[in-house]
């Protein structure tokens, strides 16, 4: 394990030396919305691309060969450092969007021949939370419209938490599925997952969790947590965008039917009908995104190399200095839990009283301090605390005390400024 | 303070949106559209009401919700067009769509966009072309439902 020495860790970061217009370094505080690459998962890409790139379990030259067992050793990397101990479970997906979306289709793609716990139907029941990511959310709407299901949501609370008052009414033995996020992209709450799978299991419900927040940021077993299935995204956890994976159990995808079909998916083609390959090739039709799996594999080596636990660590102090920090200025609100909450999560998202988070958003670009605004794709969570959106820092291995302090100034600076119109 | 922060954000902005003129869901109207930026959740609904002869513009009101730029532009935007012909707003609405898109080169006829010029330094913000233009669009897809309305009533006669 490599030593903590954050100038080392920024070094590895070519972005991080871009300057703004008018020669300000950039404060990156949006790693939750797309993480930066360090230069170890670059040339992870180009030492593939430039050496070893074919088509990956096709054909049988050299660099067929050559592609196909790096590809292969990264779903293996991958799987062990989410707790997966059988890498069939570990299905690459282009995102973590089409990983739900992949377990969302699937549930209604059964026949007569599907095991009914693994076929949602009329009548049936989906519960997910009011926190969700839209991309947690809308494929369980279409599901219910498609099947002629329910959906039901575990309202949420003023503390920013889930409000788990009537969770034994929400879970019934209708309820096939529960989906809901390990930990908020807004809030930052993290949510009680043991609890949730205990009450599912309860009902005989399956399991989603949408893991895109907490793999990046701390460390995750999937077979601890006790879920059926887990998503998680590459661009987060500082790898490249057009990869993400879902994992699921096998004895659940073994049973499952697939929603892509096309090559690598089958097992056997004639013009009347097709069989289909076990898990994972089942889910992953067509030529994978190779470099960028052995890209996801480089950034998880390098996450491993600085210790999830480290990560976690490290951003609990940037977080609770920003929450503080926020706190203490006159008119800001932090929506989510304070810093005080022990595992809150590194999402720190604030309004300014009276002002729209685009404005606010806009004076700290000025300022070269580079946050998200806006509803961050869980537009129901920001109408249930009456606010048309946000402003949110989110944090990564390469963020200073003195970053977290530049969003500070720049938040007064915004109050200060739009306070000339008054 | 940079200076292009002040180009987009001026005094007269923030008078549109501390005090929006012409702001309210009025009765009568011919159509009413409801027009959202789903990147941030910016929302107007804008009704229209022509003349009898359809040819002028007699009011559009509207209840926007969003950042100062898309509040300050619908109240601006309906200033300017109010009392107008539909000829003379499509003059305007060219004018408005030139500058808006032109990256900062062109700053606006203070003649044909009155205080609309105040919204052009949002021209060189590439993500805030859509808050200023929101409320523009609404206008578009509401004339064009009253037309739609109105032709209907008379095939029906």
């Amino acid at each position: 394990m490599r030593d903590w020495d954050i100038e080392s860790i920024r070094a590895d970061f070519p972005i991080l030396t871009r300057t703004t217009a008018d020669g300000q370094p950039i404060v990156y505080l949006d790693s939750g919305a797309t993480s930066q690459r360090p230069r170890q998962v670059i040339d992870a890409e180009v030492d593939f691309l430039t050496g070893h790139n074919a088509a990956v379990k096709r054909g049988a030259h050299q660099l067929a060969e050559d592609a196909t067992d790096p590809y292969e050793s990264a779903r293996e990397t991958i799987a062990r450092f989410v707790g997966c101990r059988d890498e069939r479970e570990l299905i690459f997906t282009k995102n973590a969007t089409e990983a739900l979306n992949i377990v969302a289709y699937s549930l209604s793609n059964g026949d007569a021949s599907t095991p009914d716990h693994l076929r949602v139907k009329e009548g049936d029941e989906i519960l997910v939370t009011e926190m969700e990511h839209h991309a947690n959310l809308v494929p369980w709407q279409e599901l219910a419209r498609r099947t002629g299901a329910t959906l039901r949501w575990i309202p949420l609370a003023d503390d920013f938490t889930l409000d788990l008052t009537d969770l034994d009414t929400l879970l019934t033995e209708r309820t096939k599925v529960v989906a809901f996020t390990h930990q908020s992209n807004v809030t930052g709450t993290i949510n009680p997952v043991a609890r949730l799978v205990e009450a599912a299991k309860d009902v005989g419900a399956l399991t989603v969790l949408d893991a895109c927040q907490s793999v990046p940021h701390m460390p995750v077993d999937v077979q601890d947590l006790g879920v059926d299935f887990a998503a998680f995204s590459g661009h987060k956890m500082l790898g490249p965008t057009g990869i993400g994976a879902l994992w699921g159990r096998f004895e659940l995808l073994a049973e499952m039917p697939p929603v892509m079909l096309g090559g690598s998916m089958i097992e056997v083609v004639t013009m009347e009908q097709t069989t289909f390959a076990e898990p994972p090739a089942r889910f992953e039709a067509g030529t994978p995104m190779i470099s960028q799996a052995i890209g996801l594999a480089a950034a998880v080596d390098y996450l491993s190399d600085l210790g999830m636990d480290r990560i976690a660590e490290h951003e609990r102090q940037l977080t609770q200095r920003a929450v503080r920090g926020l706190e203490a200025i006159d008119g800001v609100r932090v929506i989510g839990p304070s810093s005080d909450v022990p595992g809150r999560a590194g999402a720190v998202a604030f309004a300014v009283d009276g002002r729209h988070p685009h404005d606010i958003g806009q004076v700290l670009d000025s300022q070269g301090v580079l946050v998200r605004v806006g509803h961050h794709c869980a537009w129901p969570l920001h109408r249930r605390y009456g606010l048309p959106g946000t402003s949110r820092a989110s944090f990564s291995v390469h963020t200073t005390e003195a970053e977290v302090d530049a969003l500070l100034d720049s938040v007064r600076t915004a109050i200060d400024f739009f306070a000339r119109f008054q | 303070m940079t200076s292009p922060l002040t180009a987009l954000y001026s005094e007269l902005i923030f008078d549109h949106d501390k005090h929006p003129q012409n702001a309210g869901l009025r009765d009568p109207f011919d159509a009413e559209v409801h027009h959202v930026n789903p990147t941030c959740g910016d929302e107007i609904t804008l009704r229209i009401r022509l003349s009898e002869d359809g040819r002028r513009v007699e009011d559009l009101p509207y209840e926007a919700q969003g950042c100062a730029m898309s509040r300050a532009s619908a109240s601006i935007m309906t200033d300017l067009f109010i009392g107008r012909t539909r000829e003379e707003i499509e003059e305007i609405s060219a004018h408005m769509d030139e500058a808006m898109h032109s990256r900062g080169r062109i700053a606006g006829d203070e003649d044909v966009l009155g205080d609309g010029v105040a919204l052009t330094g949002a021209s060189k913000f590439p993500g805030r072309v859509k808050c200023v233009l929101m409320a523009w669009k609404a206008y578009q897809a509401a004339l064009a439902d009253a037309l739609t309305a109105r032709k209907d009533t008379e095939n029906d006669r």
